[in-house]
């Protein structure tokens, strides 16, 4: 058989592949030859067929044939034999296979080899993927190798141990002899895994914690030592001697004196030393001084480091090196809880990171700007808050909207300039606000009683301007149901008083309710403004009409979504349960409407006839019975912040008989994909189903799926239909299965 | 901790990768995909620091990249390390890597993955930062590459004919053999009669 071809030969091959499937191909011809070559127990040539198995393993192809070979190769005498065995252990191999623990035995022997590249790799391997099992066996190898004199030996055992510290907590008593003069050494590779392993030991216990305190002088002698010591060209990077070693030395500082007065005292002087001297004009130095403010921040300094800590920070920010201005945001998010004062110093250069153009540094300035708003600056901040929002991405909108609601809450200085914020909030970012704002702000408005006339032609106002974003609108008619009588009477104080008429309102309010950018839930507030305004308003009549019109539509939804309702339990989220929101307010439809029909007997002719009414009466289950006591309340103060889970609500338009169109709307967060509408009918009718427009339903009520139905009824009966959906809702199948008894008779006959 | 090391070009191609902490082989694969999806949308002079992808331990940990002309590298780490500090790590690597492979391109990497994977094991050994002294690191490289020569037998002689060669100290040889201007006195020899 002729040799193996050497990986470089491979690699060569491979990149003259011109597609996956090539590639894929010759690969498989590779390890075919690979496997054979394995099969014939080849020493000369596994370790060149171990190479190649783990270049295909970089590449993504199944190569874990090849992990037995790797132990062989570690058995080996030859160095390249160990080195790629090796290797091959660290990239197939870890805990979850049993072949592992073979190579206990071959470690043990490599550890105390004579030479010390193979002892070096025996620790490597060790460290990267000793499973529990094996460092308990080979702990006292590392333990011995800790305290040689060799350095390159003693920096990988360092490092060993901590990894074996990681995975048996309870051998780190083991290392503690081993730990006594680490610090002496003068190799810094040796210092610096050293002061990694001290580190380690501190942190996972208390007491190695209260033991390794009184290295505090030693390590600042080091740390002095490296400062001083001028230029030293095997440790200088850009100047600065060993940087790495420094920020480690700093760390364990950090740890060491944290709630300890005694060590952050015999600190003090070096940090303020490290915080002064450092050249801060390239990357090493700032990761210097970083380190150095960190540590500051989190012992017991005394006040003046710390300002100069924040002041350090806030230097940062002006930096022209953008990953300095991100991490020292990071920092001053972390320490404003602490030191809100000193923060503050630095506001306007914080707010300034706003208008950077990278968006990881303008969400942590964000963040930071809206931990820093305070009584006093509530209305600059606000001016700049206001502005980020206009021009910022879509994906910071929502949690700034928030943010700022929150911080008006808290700081507002006036009411009239609460209601501003709001207006302005909503007009620009209004598709954006959380839903549960709008109940919040109906909450606040409803308050602010002296208020109510300037709100509500304000809102009114902007509606004219706008009525594509819902919260804004749901809001609006809201106030105008409310206030619309204070609207129309021109009283306002705050500002000059608009002329509206009557007509006008009802204008806008039924353009809302046509129009297609309105939700459901928008069409819901609109509907009962409307008719809230039949009390406030004198044209009673065109408010009837348009009751008339839309309450039928209400009704056959509300009654559809009681037949919903009685099939399916109220907790079962995903099916066609409409939100009790709109359920309220179709209930609220129908109250009003009953309430009308006590007024005015002939509107019992506009619902259509008997049908409906005793529909209501019969089928009315407890539950809003219970909530029609709440509803008279519901009336003068909407609290709607009850909403329960949201999903796919259903509603069916008549334009004329026999067309029905069905239209499917989302209101949960998340598309739901592959829609699906059946139905049946009884056998004497017959029933087309045309095309869907789409078979997603957008999220968040953003468009909705239209289907045509074509209804033959020769026999002109009752029209039954039995409704079928299914869908995919965040990944899961749903299938919901409904019965329509209510049609209008217009739509059959 | 250093959770992962990647290196990748710009077409997302993997030319080196290490974990240092245990994933299936699908999740490796998905990790570097993400990754290379998170590095690659990032515009040339925004900040190096990115929160890592829902794979890797989310916003958990921190993706440090830097980009070299056709490759990214990316060193996954979690929150017990110095950001700015990883940043200049991988500067050292970089410059480690150019050292030894003279002017270190992308085909050097793709060619000799292997070196490079023993270089990265003298720099980073289980998650944790080992040695950062460049020439310390050169040295112990060098002199394990030679026991592995030392060993190749046979089939390394040619490898060791240019190497030897390379190494020979030659005396410079002289270009022109200018013996200047000698005056060479030829002598009055009577004539033979």
């Amino acid at each position: 058989m002729p040799a193996p071809i050497r990986l470089r030969e491979l690699i060569r091959t491979i990149r003259t592949a011109r597609t996956q499937a090539e590639e894929r191909e010759m690969i498989q011809k590779e390890c075919a030859a690979i496997r054979s070559s394995f099969r014939e127990e080849d020493n000369t040539y596994r370790c060149r067929n171990v190479a190649k198995l783990l270049y295909m393993h970089m590449l993504g192809y199944p190569a874990h044939f090849g992990q037995l070979e790797c132990l062989k190769l570690i058995a080996s005498q030859k160095f390249t034999d160990k080195r790629i065995g090796y290797l091959g252990a660290m990239l197939l191999l870890d805990e979850r296979q049993d072949v592992h623990l073979l190579m206990t035995n071959c470690i043990k022997n490599d550890l105390n080899h004579s030479t010390q590249y193979v002892q070096g790799l025996a620790l490597c391997t060790l460290g990267c993927m000793g499973s529990s099992e094996m460092c308990r066996d080979l702990a006292g190898e590392v333990e011995k190798l800790l305290k040689t004199s060799n350095s390159y030996l003693r920096k990988k055992a360092a490092l060993c141990a901590v990894h074996v510290i990681r995975k048996v907590p309870e051998l780190m008593e083991m290392f503690l002899p081993a730990t006594k003069n680490l610090l002496s050494e003068k190799n810094h590779g040796v210092l610096h895994t050293s002061v990694v392993l001290l580190t380690e030991m501190c942190e996972r216990s208390p007491d190695m914690l209260l033991h390794f305190r009184k290295l505090v002088p030693q390590l600042v002698r080091i740390l002095k030592n490296l400062i001083m010591s001028g230029y030293s060209p095997e440790h200088d990077v850009s100047g600065i001697s060993d940087p790495f070693l420094q920020v480690r030395i700093l760390r364990l500082l950090r740890i060491l004196g944290r709630s300890d007065d005694d060590s952050s005292e015999a600190m003090n002087d070096i940090l303020a030393q490290v915080a002064t001297n450092t050249e801060t004009s390239k990357n090493v130095g700032n990761a210097i001084l970083y380190e150095t403010v960190l540590t500051i921040m989190d012992i017991k300094s005394e006040s003046g480091l710390r300002v100069l800590a924040i002041n350090i920070l806030g230097r940062f920010l002006l930096n022209n090196d953008k990953n300095i201005r991100y991490v020292a945001l990071t920092s001053l998010l972390k320490t404003v809880q602490t030191d809100h004062n000193a923060v503050q110093r630095h506001r306007s250069t914080i707010v300034d990171c706003l208008k950077d153009l990278d968006v990881s540094i303008k969400r942590r300035a964000m963040e930071l700007s809206f931990a820093l708003v305070n009584g006093n600056n509530i209305r600059g901040m606000m001016k700049e808050l206001l502005y980020f929002l206009d021009s910022c991405d879509p994906e910071f909108k929502a949690d700034c909207a928030s943010g700022v609601f929150l911080a008006a809450e808290k700081y507002a200085p006036s009411k009239r300039w609460h209601i501003d914020t709001i207006m302005r909030v909503l007009t620009t970012a209004g598709s954006y606000v959380r839903d549960d704002s709008v109940p919040n702000l109906i909450q606040l408005i409803t308050n602010s009683v002296e208020m109510h006339a300037y709100t509500v032609q304000r809102l009114y106002k902007a509606l004219l301007d706008d009525i594509s974003q819902q919260p804004l609108v749901q809001v609006s008619s809201w106030c105008i149901g409310e206030y619309g009588d204070l609207l129309v009477s021109g009283q306002c104080e705050e500002e000059e008083p608009i002329q509206v008429t009557e007509d006008e309102v009802l204008d806008v309010l039924e353009g809302l309710l046509v129009s297609n950018l309105s939700t459901p839930v928008t069409r819901g507030y609109s509907l009962t403004a409307i008719m809230k305004l039949s009390t406030r308003f004198s044209s009673v009549n065109r408010i009837k009409k348009v009751v008339s019109i839309y309450g039928s539509i209400c009704l056959q939804m509300y009654s559809y979504s009681l037949q919903v309702q009685s099939t399916h339990p109220p907790c079962f989220t995903g099916s066609i349960y409409t939100s009790s929101l709109f359920y309220r307010f179709n209930l609220h439809v129908l109250y009003y409407l009953v309430s009308l029909l006590f007024q005015a007997n002939d509107l019992l002719d506009l619902l259509g006839g008997n049908d409906v009414v005793p529909v209501i009466q019969t089928t009315l289950p407890t539950k809003p019975a219970s909530a029609g006591g709440e509803l008279l309340d519901l009336l003068g103060d909407l609290s709607l912040s009850s909403r329960t889970s949201l999903s796919l609500f259903l509603s069916f338009s008549f334009s004329h008989s026999p067309v029905i169109t069905i239209h499917a709307t989302n209101t949960t967060e998340a598309d739901m994909t592959e829609f699906v509408f059946q139905a049946a009918v009884p056998k004497t009718f017959q029933l087309q189903l045309l095309s869907p427009s789409s078979n997603i339903v957008p999220a968040l009520n953003q468009g909705s799926v239209t289907q045509v139905i074509r209804v033959l009824n020769p026999q002109k009966q009752q029209l039954r239909m039995r409704v079928k959906l299914t869908y995919t809702h965040k990944g899961s199948p749903i299938q919901d299965l409904a019965e329509v008894n209510n049609f209008p008779p217009q739509s059959w006959q | 901790m250093i959770k992962a090391i990647l290196i990748f070009n710009n077409h997302g191609k993997p030319r080196l990768s290490k974990f240092y902490e245990h994933y299936s082989e699908d999740t490796e694969q998905q990790i570097i995909r993400e990754t290379f999806h998170l590095v690659s949308k990032r515009d040339e002079n925004v900040c190096n620091f990115l929160e890592g992808g829902m794979l890797i331990g989310g916003s958990e940990n921190k993706l440090i990249y830097r980009h070299y002309a056709t490759l990214y590298f990316v060193f996954c780490v979690d929150s017990s390390e110095s950001g700015l500090g990883i940043l200049d790590l991988i500067q050292v690597f970089v410059e480690t890597l150019d050292k030894c492979f003279e002017n270190v391109c992308e085909l050097d990497l793709i060619f000799h993955v292997d070196k490079v994977h023993n270089i990265l094991a003298e720099m980073v050994m289980g998650g944790m930062v080992l040695e950062t002294n460049m020439n310390e690191i050169i040295t112990q490289v060098d002199a394990q590459n030679k026991m592995e020569k030392s060993e190749a037998g046979i089939a390394g002689a040619p490898a060791r004919a240019v190497s030897a060669v390379k190494n020979m100290n030659l005396p410079e040889m002289p270009r022109n053999i200018n013996i200047g201007d000698i005056s060479i006195k030829v002598p009055n020899l009577p004539s033979f009669k």
